[in-house]
């Protein structure tokens, strides 16, 4: 299959690109940027993808999402979630561990994969659970599922409590060259709490999750990654301290990379009044000082990447109590016009965006996607920045329609999707 | 004015007009408990469901007692905890009352924001009976109906309130509610019963149960619940007795006509001396009296005035 994406921006952060210029697709690669395209266009085999006015730039890396499979097929499966992530402009998705069987050992590992071949249209690059059963309390099987393809081990949504626990399978990992990935939350800090803790959380009467919740585990992980060497990179930031805590250790050299979802530089804990949970999220998303913080923290780099944590739920788990509601917003679907709204509001430079969705990304899971570079493979995505579109759940590929941004108008639409070559989702 | 209000879920929701029309409104309903045939046919044909998921006598009673006063026909539905964790949602559980002709749901819950839900989802009226740790609204406004028919005007009026503020339902409402009507509001209890930021609602906070007595007009006691020692916020119910209890000793550093109020039921010996709770017993079962009332005024006008037609 070949395709000519014609007169499009051309944005790829992995070789400073960012320049009008037309891109060809050959063999499921990248194969140059043809000056003269004439010859070309007669070529009735080749598919001409007309971009004028619009921006092409590698397929996007979601870091953090939540497939669902095997376990909590009614939430999602890798079918749809690849399918959502096509429709997100994202490429390639690393998924966390919480399945059912955890994601703890090879054959889980293999599973996934599988899975991903047979059904799923983008990419797919799973990370280990750190301890068996996600317990926390004994090292899963590291080695073996690096082998099987995993690019990190995390203790996403059960935070690993004992601190040896952490220490040895930070060192442990090094021996695989991986990242682990922390979501940093003290569980005794945030004890049945369901929102950020702060005035709104005290007038709905809802249990808080106070800030030092993620700030102490963010900070016992960096002084754990500085004793033992590995790369940790820190999931969804959420509070103005933890910001500060990873600037810092970033000042000092130490091997921490972090993430920032769309959600905690969108949205305030305000957003839960009336008890919307479909802005139940964990971490919640917090006060207006936080959310700044976190919108700073992109701009000045102290925060690497932008990842949805894509955590999709049934319409019947989010329409009960507050208190009984899943965590969780379902993300890929809003991400790329979220991220834009950084742009509008000068936060980042487009191609500051993009490289925060491609090439960081691609660097921390050590993957050679992420680039349009000659001979890459072509992931690759055209999309509008200007289009203006209104979030509409219902129209989500994601079977996930948990999401807090429904009828918010936005600008940004995805186009084309391309992976390995090959067209698989248009608009 | 009207009240059109189609739920009554909290007094943060409602204007000071509408809390004061709903005051004025439990009195002429008082009126009608005083009778000898304390009947009136003001609900008659609307079908009232008191749906309790929290064991509650005195509520629902009360509910139950002004409801048939305003002969409305009563459903009372107590769905043990266990079959709704082993089952039916609570949307499931209210949809099939409103599908028996519920018109007005009066709902009481464990967790805050449940009234919400079922607001947002169902066409009938809801009324909240108590949320988690939210909002009790027609708590708050019998205190302030109470409060209100001894001290005349509630404006300008120091008011304490003592306690467990963060699980509080009822320090919510009546915060709101008192403010509204433009008292002055202090909380005093232990650091750790204090809701964080609440100080941006032009409450005063205080941890010295003495500094906040001082000039006080109104006193509400909160119930402390034991549960709160095992969670760790206070090491036993002795020391936090020693703080925090009301004595007459203490009281004398409030006005002279102080009031002392308290949701029930109480802890003698605990959040009030056994002579205080002697002591303020009459102002207790005034409040009981009135309850009905003022729940008779909510049902009436979420009923009739709220687009219910």
């Amino acid at each position: 299959m070949k395709i000519l994406i014609k007169g499009g921006r051309i944005i790829d952060p992995s070789q400073g690109m960012d320049e009008v210029r037309d891109l060809f697709i050959e063999d499921g690669k990248i194969k140059g940027y043809p000056r003269d395209t004439e010859e070309l266009e007669r070529d009735s085999t080749i598919q001409i993808i007309p971009a004028s006015g619009k921006i092409v730039s590698p397929g996007f890396i979601d870091m953090h999402v939540h497939l669902r499979e095997p376990g909590f097929e009614h939430k999602e499966t890798i079918r749809t979630g690849c399918a959502a992530a096509a429709a997100g402009g994202f490429t390639s998705v690393v998924c966390m561990p919480n399945t059912n069987p955890v994601n703890d050992n090879a054959s889980v590992t293999e599973y996934i994969l599988l899975k991903a071949r047979t059904e799923g249209v983008v990419n797919v690059f799973p990370v280990g659970a750190i301890t068996k059963g996600q317990k926390g309390e004994t090292l899963a099987e590291i080695g073996e599922m690096w082998e099987a393809g995993c690019v990190a081990i995390s203790d996403d949504g059960r935070p690993v409590m004992n601190s040896k626990v952490m220490r040895y399978a930070m060192e442990y990992a090094r021996a695989f060259d991986i990242p682990v990935i922390s979501h940093a939350e003290d569980i005794n800090l945030s004890s049945g709490g369901v929102m950020n803790e702060g005035f709104t959380s005290s007038m709905l009467g809802l249990r808080g999750i106070p800030n030092a919740s993620e700030e102490v585990i963010v900070a016992r992980d960096i002084t754990l990654a500085e004793l033992t060497g590995v790369h940790l990179h820190i999931a969804h930031v959420s509070t103005a301290g933890a910001v500060r805590l990873i600037r810092d250790a970033k000042r000092r050299g130490a091997n921490v990379t972090a993430e920032g979802t769309p959600h905690h530089f969108t949205l305030t804990d305000k957003a839960v009044l009336g008890y919307d949970t479909n802005v139940k999220v964990n971490p919640p998303v917090r006060a207006k000082e936080d959310m700044e913080a976190i919108r700073e923290g992109l701009k000045d780099g102290t925060i690497d990447v932008i990842a949805t944590d894509h955590a999709p739920h049934t319409e019947d788990e989010k329409k009960v109590e507050f208190d009984l509601a899943p965590f969780g917003i379902s993300g890929l679907e809003t991400a790329l016009p979220l991220a834009l709204q950084l742009v509008e509001d000068g936060v980042l430079t487009l191609p500051e965006v993009v490289r925060k969705l491609t090439s960081i990304p691609a660097q921390i899971i050590k993957s050679d996607r992420g680039t349009l570079k000659v001979g890459a493979v072509a992931d690759v995505i055209v999309f509008d920045p200007n289009r203006t579109i209104t979030v509409d759940r219902e129209k989500f590929r994601s079977k996930g329609k948990n999401t807090p941004f429904h009828g918010w108008k936005l600008s940004g639409c995805v186009l084309y999707t391309i992976v390995d070559g090959k067209v698989v989702f248009s608009n | 004015m009207n009240f059109r209000q189609k739920h009554i879920l909290g007094l943060e929701e409602l204007s000071s007009e509408e809390i004061k029309f709903v005051l004025d409104t439990a009195e002429s309903m008082k009126e009608v408990s005083e009778r000898d045939v304390k009947k009136v046919p003001a609900l008659k044909g609307v079908t009232v469901v008191n749906l309790f998921f929290e064991p509650s006598t005195r509520t629902r009673a009360s509910f139950e007692i002004a409801e048939k006063r305003l002969s409305a026909d009563v459903l009372n539905f107590t769905p043990s905890e266990s079959s709704v964790v082993k089952g039916e949602t609570l949307l499931d559980t209210a949809r099939n009352l409103e599908a028996m002709g519920a018109s007005v749901i009066v709902i009481r819950h464990s967790m805050s924001g449940a009234p919400w839900l079922l607001a947002r989802e169902l066409r009938s009226s809801i009324i909240n009976a108590g949320d988690g740790s939210h909002e009790h609204p027609s708590q708050a406004l019998l205190d302030l109906f109470t409060v209100r028919e001894i001290k005349r005007e509630i404006a300008g009026l120091k008011v304490v309130i003592v306690g467990d503020i963060s699980h509080s339902r009822v320090a919510r409402s009546n915060v709101w509610g008192l403010i509204k009507l433009g008292a002055e509001v202090r909380v005093v209890g232990p650091p750790t019963m204090i809701p964080r930021d609440i100080e941006k609602t032009d409450v005063k906070v205080y941890y010295n149960l003495d500094s906040a007595l001082e000039g006080a007009d109104v006193v509400i006691m909160l119930r402390i619940q034991k549960e709160r020692q095992e969670s760790g916020l206070f090491p036993s119910l002795r020391e936090y007795s020693r703080f925090y209890g009301l004595t007459r000793e203490r009281l004398k550093r409030a006005k002279e006509d102080v009031v002392v109020m308290h949701p029930g039921p109480i802890n003698r010996g605990v959040e009030l001396s056994s002579e205080v709770a002697d002591d303020v017993h009459s102002v207790i079962l005034n409040q009981v009296s009135n309850g009905i009332a003022i729940r008779m005024a909510m049902l009436y006008l979420v009923a009739s005035g709220g687009g219910n037609g």
